[in-house]
């Protein structure tokens, strides 16, 4: 194969992939965000005694759980309107990354909330202090912590999945490489530095968690 | 005067067992109770439904004259407000046999979480009253520790401190030395005396009998869920009246 590597087309368009990347840095932080918000609430309710509460909490872990996120992302795009939903590209995948990563923070916020005492709780109760006291200043700070280590890898994931928001024509990094591939023809180019971009800020962001992790990990 | 606790036919059930079979008691300012009985007797059990940490189906216990946990009017029973047994929980403290410090704050933090949240205490008030418990307890100089830097004993002197601070009028203990190694228990005893000492009303479930004889104004014996015997340690210890209580005492250990 005598193909040269030429990077010069990929480097002439460069700030349009960093540009890419700083949307899909931005996609997965409001999304993320609002994801925990709904991840939390959703774990209260998957271990709430009331059923009212739990079923429909369960309900919606199993639906997105077993959906792929590429369904959801077009589903949320083209099938919503028609339901008298109209969002924009960008705020329809933010929601739809917002709802997809809320499941898995559920399960995973769940998991850490089962992790903390119940006599720590019931040593809040003693001294006066009300559920939502409890819940605030104990429990969740409890939770944060014993879930973190296995946050990380899950953070990362759902960053990565940005990356699907091509498919509605969302200018993030995947889409903005994928527009220099078709201009420039410089193919394996394109994918190499894109794929390294990727890299680069995942490492950085798995980085920052494990600083995180240790920033928050209590003294003993 | 009224009674600093009154408990009046108490009954809790869990599922299908009852574990309170009617327990009546009466407890004046500055007493201290201790409650011995075997394993399984509905001690913890009663502890828990003075503040309401368990839910109960019959009887009534009033502190300070007030009914605690639920309103009886017109001879229906509901329970209070959430709002109303936090309230009603800052009357009394409690000490528990696992410690159960929030293990993401200091020892002051400890102390000071229910004087800023439930008395809305400044901080700095708050820090000072948390400085002069921990004092009280032996543990000043280690105030900004983490529980998980902290031995057993000196947890369940944080943990004591942290109701104490509260000002509650009546102290329930559970076991508090049970989950400690043998050389920490006297230094978490010592503190219980000196409460003592200063007159704080106490409810302690113990396993300690010598304690429980030195400490004690009244002691009360837990047989399966009920009152077995009750009375002065001297007249308990010495000369027990019901067969199952020297049978209890022959089986326990003074040390
Ligand atoms: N949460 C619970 N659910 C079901 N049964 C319970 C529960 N807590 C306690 N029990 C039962 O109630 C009875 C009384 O328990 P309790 O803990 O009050 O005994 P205790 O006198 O404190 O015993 P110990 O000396 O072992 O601490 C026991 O038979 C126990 O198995
Ligand atoms: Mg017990």
């Amino acid at each position: 194969m005598g193909y040269t590597l030429n990077f010069s087309a990929v480097w002439r368009s460069f700030d349009l992939l960093l540009q890419g990347l700083a949307l899909s840095l931005g996609l997965a932080v409001m999304g993320i965000a609002i994801g925990c918000v709904i991840g939390l609430v959703t774990a209260f309710g998957l271990l709430s005694k009331n059923a009212l509460l739990r079923r429909p909490a369960q309900l919606y872990v199993t639906i997105i759980r077993n959906t792929p996120i590429l369904v959801l992302i077009l589903f949320a795009y083209f099938a919503l309107p028609q339901m008298g939903v109209r969002l924009g590209k960008i705020e329809s995948f933010v929601a739809t990354l917002a709802v997809y990563s809320g499941a898995y923070l559920a399960e995973i916020f769940r998991g850490g909330l089962l992790a903390v005492p119940r006599g720590l709780k019931e040593a809040g109760l003693a001294i006066g202090l009300r559920q939502s006291q409890i819940r605030n200043t104990i429990v969740i700070p409890l939770m944060l912590r014993n879930v973190l280590p296995s946050l990380s890898s899950t953070l990362i994931s759902l960053f990565k999945d940005t990356s699907l928001a091509a498919a509605i024509a969302v200018p993030e990094l995947t889409f903005e490489a994928r527009k220099i591939n078709v201009e420039s023809f410089r193919v394996i180019e394109t994918w190499i530095i894109t794929s390294l971009l990727y890299v680069a800020t995942c490492t950085v962001l798995a980085a920052l968690l494990r600083r995180l992790e240790k920033r928050m990990s209590i003294p003993r | 005067m009224t009674n600093l606790l009154e408990i009046r036919d108490l009954h809790k059930r869990y599922g299908d067992v009852e574990v309170l079979k009617g327990v009546d008691c009466a407890m004046a300012q500055g007493d201290v109770i201790s409650i011995i009985g075997s394993s399984g007797s509905g001690k913890t059990t009663m502890l828990r439904c003075i503040n309401m940490l368990e839910d109960f189906e019959g009887g009534t216990i009033r502190i300070d004259g007030e009914e605690i946990g639920y309103d009886t009017a017109g001879g229906r029973r509901r329970r209070k407000k959430e709002k109303e047994i936090a309230r009603q929980r800052a009357m009394t403290g409690m000490a528990f046999q696992q410690f159960n410090l929030f293990p993401h704050m200091t020892a002051a933090h400890n102390v000071m979480l229910g004087l800023v949240k439930v008395k809305g205490m400044g901080r700095d008030e708050a820090r000072g009253l948390a400085e002069k418990w921990l004092d009280r307890v032996g543990l000043a100089e280690r105030r900004d520790r983490y529980p998980g830097q902290l031995s057993g004993g000196q947890q369940q002197r944080v943990a004591i401190a942290r109701a104490i601070a509260m000002n509650p009028k009546l102290m329930l203990f559970d076991e508090v030395t049970s989950a400690l190694d043998p050389e920490l228990v006297n230094e978490v005893l010592q503190v219980i005396k000196d409460l003592a000492a200063d007159g704080m009303s106490m409810l302690l479930v113990t396993h300690e009998m010598r304690f429980a004889y030195e400490v004690s104004t009244r002691v009360i014996f837990m047989n399966q869920g009920r009152i077995g015997e009750e009375g002065n340690p001297r007249e308990m210890f010495v000369k027990p009246q019901t067969e199952r209580l020297a049978e209890f005492l022959m089986n326990s250990t003074f040390n």
